[in-house]
């Protein structure tokens, strides 16, 4: 398998209760040039999971092979899109997106070749000399998701890339990352709170379920998809991935709102957007 | 300065104890074209250069060495917040025995007057970087001396620029009180001449320059530097 999570369990210090449980015996196998999404309530260690696997964080237990060599710290090889863009305020936006070129060694003129060209692919090519907080949010993160795209990763690890963002942008990337995705057979882990977009773009989606963080179930879905348009397939998909969301958020809902809360209906039409999780 | 000028002309005190303006002016004058002044600016200066600059190298590498070392900021770091609360002109008969009257003992004080704070603003520009920027960078392949240069430091920017601009107050009061109290040449030694000398006018003359220096490194150097970052970051626009 190309990568593999075997046996993951990772606790944080807590202040009232000495250490957390955030991340709880996780296993799980991705191909390589998989496109993998992972959904689940707040909270319940996506993120802790993924710099475990960019080498950002190190597990408790358990290890994280890519390729069969056991990740150690962090590298360019495995690049990560935080939520928040977290450009460099004193660079440029070109400056940005070379940043990472530069580490590997690439001469300046190729490196900026390359950063322009990415630029001018999330449509910023006009904004090359600007300075970040010259950019709006959804503009930074396009600059963020350039600045990882042009590393050529082996894995792209995206923690909510998209969740900032307005609708068209938001799809006009979805049709990008795939295009890239196709084209580069780059292998992409992604985390996002939103079932429809999970479903529309990825081939595994992994539910978690929370304290502490664990697989509750994984779905794999057809390859073929435009990353836009839902199908009866992909809504069918969605429904399934929902029915198994609603335990979880229910749990999250009632300690943090008392025990006769009651989250669980039989209809999944009431959120037509699958937008579940950014309700919790 | 018309009140001045009248109220001079008018007092019972001899001219030497409260001089009028023109005859500061003119003083002030003759003593930049004599020399006398540009010289005692220039020693004062180039004290104060390189106590800056020995107070800012040794503050960023202390500073670096309590963010990165629990050991270092349990003890180092408790001893700087002790010793910051003393005023460094306090350390002078110290450094008088240590180093005897000479530049060095003035030196010692202006440096020490501003290394305080320059450790603790670079410790906590240091801490006060975003863990999201540290992230990028490491999630880049970024790590050592290059994510120290091209990360860490560069964010504490604006941190490092106001604690430049306290330790520059504290060393340039530090500096005019050794060299009042010093020896060699200087703007507080002649200050002190002024005094020995019963020329007022000359007293006066120096105070003028010394606010004129203060001001223009405050308000002209350190407030451009740190409007010209926060324009560039666009902290305040
Ligand atoms: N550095 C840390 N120190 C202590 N606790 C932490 C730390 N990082 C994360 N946690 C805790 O671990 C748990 C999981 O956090 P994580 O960020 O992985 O959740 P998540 O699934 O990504 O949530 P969200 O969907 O809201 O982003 C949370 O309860 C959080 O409080
Ligand atoms: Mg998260």
């Amino acid at each position: 398998m190309y990568l593999s999570i075997k046996g993951i369990e990772k606790s944080f210090p807590h202040k009232e209760r000495g250490t957390v449980k955030v991340l709880d015996k996780i296993d799980l196998e991705v191909e390589k040039g998989q496109f993998v999404s992972i959904v689940g309530p707040s909270g319940c260690g996506k993120s802790t999971m993924l710099y475990l696997i960019a080498g950002l964080e190190k597990a408790d237990q358990g290890t994280i092979s890519i390729n069969g060599k056991t990740v150690t710290g962090s590298g360019s090889d495995r690049v990560v899109v935080f939520q928040e863009a977290g450009l460099f305020p004193w660079l440029t936006v070109l400056d940005n997106v070379t940043y990472g070129l530069l580490l590997k060694k690439i001469p300046k003129k190729e490196a900026e070749q390359k950063a322009i060209e990415m630029l001018k692919m999330v449509h910023l090519g006009n904004y090359i000399h600007s300075y970040p907080h010259q950019l709006s949010g959804g503009m930074k993160q396009r600059v963020s998701i350039a600045r990882a795209l042009v590393m050529e990763p082996d894995i792209l690890l995206m923690d909510e890339p998209f969740a900032a963002l307005d609708e068209q942008t938001r799809m006009v990337l979805h049709k990008e990352l795939l295009d890239i995705w196709r084209k580069t057979k780059v292998t992409i882990f992604f985390i996002t709170h939103n079932i429809r977009e999970a479903v529309l773009l990825s081939q595994k989606i992994v539910v978690f379920a929370t304290r502490p963080g664990k697989i509750k179930a994984v779905f794999t879905s057809k390859d073929s998809k435009d990353g836009v348009v839902p199908s009866d397939v992909t809504l069918q998909l969605e429904k399934q991935i929902l029915a198994e969301l609603q335990d979880e958020i229910e749990k999250v809902l009632k300690e943090e709102m008392g025990d006769d809360y009651s989250f669980k209906t039989n209809s999944v039409s009431r959120d037509t957007s699958g937008d579940m999780g950014s309700h919790i | 300065m018309a009140i001045w000028e009248v109220t001079s002309r008018l007092s019972d005190l001899p001219d030497f104890m409260f001089p009028s303006f023109t005859q500061v002016m003119a003083t002030l004058f003759s003593g930049l074209i004599s020399g006398q002044i540009l010289v005692a600016i220039g020693a004062s200066l180039s004290r104060l250069l390189i106590g800056f600059t020995i107070a800012s190298i040794l503050g960023l590498v202390l500073g670096y060495l309590i963010w990165r070392y629990k050991l270092v900021e349990d003890t180092l770091g408790f001893l700087v917040t002790a010793l910051q609360s003393i005023p460094s002109i306090v350390w002078f008969p110290l450094a008088i025995i240590w180093f005897g009257l000479n530049d060095f003992a003035i030196l010692f004080i202006v440096t020490l007057g501003a290394t305080w704070t320059m450790i603790v603003n670079a410790t906590s520009g240091f801490k006060n970087v975003p863990i999201l920027y540290q992230r990028v960078a490491k999630s880049l392949g970024s790590s050592g001396i290059h994510f120290l240069r091209t990360v860490i430091l560069p964010a504490s920017v604006p941190q490092l620029i106001s604690g430049l601009r306290i330790a520059w107050a504290f060393s340039w009061r530090a500096l005019m009180a050794g060299e009042l109290l010093g020896a060699g040449v200087g703007l507080g030694q002649l200050l002190e001449a002024g005094r020995a000398l019963g020329q007022m006018d000359l007293v006066i003359s120096v105070m003028i320059i010394i606010g004129v220096i203060g001001t223009i490194m405050d308000n002209v150097l350190f407030l451009r530097l740190e409007r010209n970052v926060e324009r560039k970051w666009g902290i305040r626009t």
